[in-house]
């Protein structure tokens, strides 16, 4: 094994390029668990820790551009503001060590369906900042979960960043697992209402053999609230809307049977948190900016 | 003499027996100084690797290590076929292979080992061994392992329980049968039965399996190990690797808990063969993954009840079925089942009681000891009948309980008369006593939400949404000590001398320290027998008799009792100097009730006769060594399950409010409380971080534990800490703790053992408070959303 | 390949390391330092929590060659890098001692360096503010209560507006 450290971006991409089949380490919160446990032994480890710019975030115009290996500790105290869903995502993360070191991009490396900040980057809206020798392109990030651990890079590419949507509007996120910290989704679902196109997006994890978008719930619910003027009037949501918006949001999940619950808790569970986040979300919206949400 | 100022300030010695004294080993375990088994290391030292096998059940048609032992750095590697003399050990029965026999009976059973000059070498070579394994029909459950024409995973068997058992697929199975229960069915009012499960449980002690064997000039091996029973440990190695127990030295190094998970033979046999191989030091030490299949654990379960009363709720019978899945080797299995007959009907007055109780051969996950063993899975079941009895009567479940309670001079469904306080009533009454927490305490001033007061915590599943409370109670009984007969003793050696004018004291024992703080108790023991507040412990080896198992709630008791009656005879050997050599000065000397206190010799009356040290220096050390046994037991009879079998019985019952998100299926436990009778607290603080501990474990495995095996192919599914979950600090809620001190005469300072017992109730407290919540019936632990959700 | 660090104050370095190993092989079998515990190596349990640049973090997560040149803190350096004297604990040392927060021990190296951590940030955490600064190691032995009693009397002993070391 050859571990390569490269002190900046341009010789970071330079090494991929070399070795396409090397291992991008930052936080190490996954990799090393693999490493550990004797379930990968690539040829490459490569350390990005020294790579400055990664750390790093700016606000550019209605984005947020993350550095890949921004901890998630940052995302939680310093961009709660303008990414308030991933933020949420981020304090289920692992534990206070585990969001020390690990990052969305890490998170967007690994793919993993159960991945925390998935869900919260579909409903905010965002693009992976893919970036190799050859230059750099922007992914929406529902198009960059090919499948059950597979990402769209190509093998040279490394993530630079990802520019994710400012918020304009309230945003939630909620995760089911069996323990009341430390664990990993049995299923989660992310939510932003977008008043200012007066659209609503989501984000389901753990359900799929992606994350995934539930785009018929979102249509539908665009347009129920569009139909009845609710964005203007901010009256409550009628309870059929919520539900249909649960069971759509179920309907969204191809999940699968495994060590940590079954398919059909969490179509079950999928379309609770659906009902409840967009009770939360629209709650939020109703009584206006910075507003705390009360006990149900 | 008189004129020593010292002399004249009497009083009792520090630290003693009854106070909260600190640990002798706190300090180097917050500065991590203290060296746990993982820790070790030596000069020049190798490290051990195991190969498992990635099937449950397979013969293994060939194994070729060539590869292996071309690799760089390894220095041997071992299969069966190396194996110097005895190639098979167990705790109760010799069934468990070393190394594979030509075939593999469960997941991850070791096939062979490496030793090389770095972990990852060791690892590259072992995944260069070929093993071709042809995999065999599975036995998986009573069904499989009975049924006509089902493969005998150990045949030929000549053990004790060989004759009796109905198949060669159980263990051991253990009857227990009083008065008439069809007669009293006949009699009954109500009749509730009830099918219950227990799944997987693991004792997930933090410390990882590990030792370094160190081989020696004379041909022998010094092995420095975490164990429970250095003793027992060392009666399985020295036939594995043919020497004579005295070329086997141990000693017991820093230990990261046990819970029953350190009883069997892990990784010793194996660091010895390799080390005696090499020639050279080889440290072995578990990952995670590989702890999973390093130790047994809890049995799983299934469990078929019936309880009959009268409409008044007095119980007339019980009946009970109890079939514990062993897996694939004995281990601790016919102790485990002899616990689940004998106390299969729980802490009640039953005259008419049919129990029977076995534990099967399967390809599962071998299952041993943990903490309650036997005793927990029944007290799931008969507790979660009391409730159903108690909704069937429209009677109150404590009521209930405190109803049928059994108390001091009750007759167990043994036989056995109990001889000594079992306040059951009063447990219960005191822990429906306790404060309730408040409600909501999610809700903060403003009327926002506090989502680690909430089931889900941070993952703000829920502001209160679907969120209702449930209370639930339960109460347990459990067997302190060795039973059934078993010769259950412990060794005691203490020494007084004199270091720079002040009395010391050392306590030598093998007990194995594994976080219990039994070194603690040993300290304070010494302290009040020999009134001396400098006592130094000896390591824990095998250079002194046996000390018995860290189990059963036994060491406190019996080890604790060995070192107390060490202390004794030290104290009379010391008195007999200070008569001999002052006797004719002081006419006192010859009077009864002479004490050791604070460092001197004193009179009934408080009169300083000597100073300790004075009678110590320039003089031989007064030395004592007890072999101290508790009074005898009797093997349960093998067709009615009569006899004294068990030497102390300790009760607890737990009071447990939670809250259950019943759309989702989340469950938060607000609060467990307890009450425990432990006879003396000889250290308050040290007893209730015992009771705490024990409830903890017990919420594990009412709501998140469970080794889950595939029944497809008896493979386990999650052997790590992402997938095995154990109780975090957000998940544990306070535990208020109400400690019962009703003396057992029997009993050293009359002490009950205290380990065990929280463990029990705890389970079926919490299961019955979301019942509560839920209003279903739930028959399984651990209670997953799925069964919340009806998904 | 060799890695030069800086652990408890000391420069230190170690040769022939594997690329593999992560910074609690590093310490453990290399530096001398068994302090910090290995008892899941997949980030879940917190015992070897250390301070790496002055943040906590799991060093089995932590690959060796990730630390090179970076300043690492363990359980062995707090009271020295707290200024105390050699043989010397630190408030928060002391309380788990005294508390009865230590039983096998295996957890409270990692514990000590995250609630010492927790302390450094909030002089006087709530109760919940503990248990989710803690939700990260896990102990099998004590049920947490005396864990939390043990931060409880670190922060009340240690007070609000003194100093702490």
């Amino acid at each position: 094994m050859d571990f390569l450290r490269p002190a900046g971006w341009p010789e970071a991409l330079a090494a991929k390029a070399r070795h396409p089949a090397a291992v991008p380490l930052a936080g190490g919160t996954d990799v090393m668990v693999e490493i550990n446990f004797d379930h990968r032994r690539p040829e490459h480890l490569l350390d990005l820790g020294r790579v400055a710019e990664l750390h790093t975030w700016e606000t550019d115009g209605d984005h947020v551009r993350l550095g890949a290996a921004v901890p998630y500790a940052h995302v939680i105290d310093r961009l709660a503001a303008p990414l308030p869903g991933l933020a949420l995502a981020a304090r289920t993360v692992g534990s206070p060590q585990i969001r020390n070191r690990g990052s969305v991009g890490g998170n967007l490396g690994a793919a993993s369906p159960a991945g925390d900040s998935h869900p919260a980057l579909l409903a905010a809206g965002a693009d992976v900042e893919a970036a190799s020798v050859r230059g750099t392109r922007l992914i929406p990030v529902e198009e960059f979960y090919t499948g059950v651990k597979r990402n769209a890079l190509a093998p040279d590419e490394l993530i630079r960043a990802v520019r994710i949507r400012r918020a304009t509007g309230p945003q939630q996120f909620a995760k089911v697992g069996t323990r009341n910290a430390m664990v990993i989704a049995v299923c989660s679902f992310a939510l932003a209402l977008h008043p200012h196109d007066r659209t609503v997006r989501t984000g389901v994890g753990s359900a799929a053999p992606t994350p995934v978008r539930a785009r018929t719930a979102e249509d539908f619910l665009t347009a129920a609230l569009a139909q009845d003027g609710l964005w203007e009037t901010a009256r409550p949501l009628p309870p059929s809307v919520v539900r249909e918006f649960g069971q759509l949001a179920a309907g969204a999940c191809r999940p699968i049977d495994d060590v940590r619950g079954t398919a059909a808790y969490r179509r079950h569970a999928v379309a609770v948190l659906a009902r409840r986040t967009l009770g939360w979300a629209w709650d939020a919206y109703r009584a206006g900016e910075g507003r705390e949400a009360l006990c149900a | 003499m008189t004129n020593d100022h010292r002399l004249r300030t009497g009083g009792r010695t520090r630290g003693g027996v009854g106070e909260s004294a600190p640990r002798p080993d706190g300090t180097l375990k917050v500065t991590g100084e203290f060296a746990y088994a993982s820790d070790l290391w030596h000069e020049d030292m190798l490290w051990g690797h195991t190969l498992r096998s990635p099937h449950a059940h397979a013969r293994i048609r060939a194994l070729d290590t060539t590869e292996a032992l071309a690799t760089p750095g390894v220095h041997a590697v071992m299969t069966y076929a190396d194996l110097p003399a005895a190639t098979h050990y167990g705790l109760e029965i010799e069934d468990t292979p070393v190394l594979a026999d030509g075939v593999v009976r469960c997941h991850g059973e070791p096939v062979a080992l490496v030793a090389a000059d770095h972990p990852e070498t060791a690892r590259r070579a072992a995944a260069r061994i070929r093993v071709a394994y042809e995999e065999l029909p599975l036995v998986t459950d009573e069904a499989t392992a009975t049924a006509p024409g089902a493969p005998v995973l150990h045949p030929g068997r000549t053990d004790a329980h060989a004759a009796h058992v109905p198949h060669p697929n159980v263990v051991h199975r253990q009857p227990v049968v009083r008065g008439d229960v069809t007669a009293a069915r006949a009699r009954a009012d109500v009749v509730v039965t009830g099918d219950y499960e227990v799944g997987m449980q693991d004792q997930a002690f933090l410390g990882p399996e590990s030792g370094l064997a160190v081989p020696a000039a004379d041909g022998g091996v010094d092995l420095y190990v975490a164990t429970q029973w250095l003793h027992a440990d060392l009666r399985q190695i020295a036939p594995v690797l043919g020497l004579p127990e005295d070329k086997i030295r141990m000693t017991l190094s820093g230990v990261g808990g046990a819970f029953g998970g350190r009883e069997d033979l892990s990784m010793q046999a194996h660091a010895c063969l390799l080390a005696l191989r090499t020639g050279r030091p080889v440290k072995m030490v578990y990952n995670r993954f590989e702890s999973f299949f390093g130790h047994v654990h809890r049995h799983p379960a299934r469990l078929h009840y019936e309880h009959g009363a009268t409409r008044d709720g007095d119980l007339l019978f019980v009946t009970a079925r109890i079939v514990l899945d062993g897996g694939a080797y004995a281990s601790s299995s016919p102790a485990v089942v002899g616990n689940a007959a004998s106390l299969a009907v729980g802490p009640y007055e039953v005259d008419n009681v049919d129990v029977e109780a076995l534990a099967l051969y399967t390809n599962n996950p071998p299952c041993g000891a943990m903490r309650g063993f036997g005793a927990v899975q029944a007290c799931f079941a008969y507790e979660a009948q009391m409730d159903k009895l108690a909704d069937a009567l429209g009677t109150d479940p404590v009521e209930l309980r405190r109803r049928n309670a059994m108390s001091q001079g009750s007759v167990m469904p043994t036989g056995q008369v109990v001889d000594a306080p079992a306040p059951v009533a009063e447990l219960l009454r005191r822990v429906k006593a306790l404060p309730m927490p408040p409600e909501r305490q999610w809700e903060t001033a403003g009327g926002a939400c506090d989502l680690r007061a909430l089931p889900g915590g941070l993952s703000n599943t829920t502001h209160g949404e679907d969120v209702v409370r449930g209370v639930g109670y339960a109460v347990g009984i459990k067997n302190v000590g060795f039973s059934e007969g078993f010769d259950d003793y412990s060794t005691a050696r203490v020494r007084l001398t004199a270091a720079g004018g002040e009395p010391v004291v050392t306590v030598h024992t093998a007990m194995a320290e594994v976080g219990q703080g039994g070194i603690t108790v040993h300290t304070q023991i010494a302290r009040t027998e020999l009134g001396v507040e400098r006592v130094v412990l000896h390591p824990a080896d095998t250079r002194v008799g046996s000390a018995g198992s860290t189990s059963a709630s036994r060491q406190t008791y019996v080890t604790g009792g060995a070192v107390k009656a060490a202390c004794e005879a030290v104290r009379e050997k010391a008195l007999a100097r200070g008569r001999a050599r002052f006797g004719a000065a002081h006419p006192a000397w010859a009077t009864a009730g002479l004490r050791l206190e604070d460092g001197k010799v004193v009179t009934d009356g408080g009169e300083v006769l000597a100073l300790l040290a004075d009678l110590l220096e320039d003089d031989e050390p007064v030395e004592a060594e007890v072999e101290w046994r508790h009074r005898p037991t009797e093997p349960f009879d093998l067709r009615t399950g009569q006899g004294f079998g068990h030497v102390q019985y300790s009760f607890a019952a737990h009071r447990a409010v939670v809250e259950v998100d019943t759309a989702l299926g989340l469950v938060k436990v607000v609060e467990l409380a307890c009450a425990q009778d432990v006879g003396k607290a000889l250290n308050p603080l040290a007893v209730t971080g015992q009771i705490q501990g024990g409830t903890a474990q017990g919420l594990g495995l009412a709501v998140m534990e469970e080794i889950v095996v595939d029944p497809a192919t008896a493979r386990v599914r999650n052997p790590s800490f992402t997938d095995y979950l154990i109780p975090t600090v957000l998940d544990t809620p306070a535990i208020p703790v109400d400690v019962l001190e009703l003396a057992d005469e029997h009993a050293p300072y009359g002490l009950r053992g205290a380990g065990e017992a929280p463990t029990l109730s705890s389970t079926p407290a919490i299961v019955a408070a979301i019942r509560r919540a839920s209003g279903l019936a739930l028959h399984r632990v651990p209670v997953r959303p799925e069964h919340l959700t009806g998904t | 390949m060799r890695v030069n660090l800086t652990v408890n104050g000391r420069a230190l370095h170690a040769d022939d390391v594997w690329e593999g190993e992560s910074l609690l092989y590093l310490l453990r079998e290399r530096l001398g330092l068994p302090g910090s515990k290995n008892a899941c190596e997949q980030g879940e349990c917190g015992s070897c929590t250390v301070r790496l640049d002055g943040v906590p973090v799991c060093a089995c997560l932590v690959a060796a060659g990730q630390a090179e040149g970076r300043d690492v803190v363990t359980v062995e350096g707090l009271a020295g890098r707290a200024g105390l004297p050699e043989g010397a604990l630190t408030p928060v040392q002391q309380a788990f001692a005294d508390a009865g927060a230590v039983q096998c021990g295996f957890c409270t190296p990692g514990l000590i360096v995250a609630a010492d951590d927790l302390l450094r940030r909030d002089p006087d955490p709530s109760d919940a503010d503990i248990r989710e600064a803690l939700a990260g190691n896990l102990c099998r032995c004590t049920g947490y209560e005396k864990i939390l009693d043990a931060v409880r009397l670190a922060a009340a002993r240690t007070g609000p507006g003194e100093d702490r070391p």
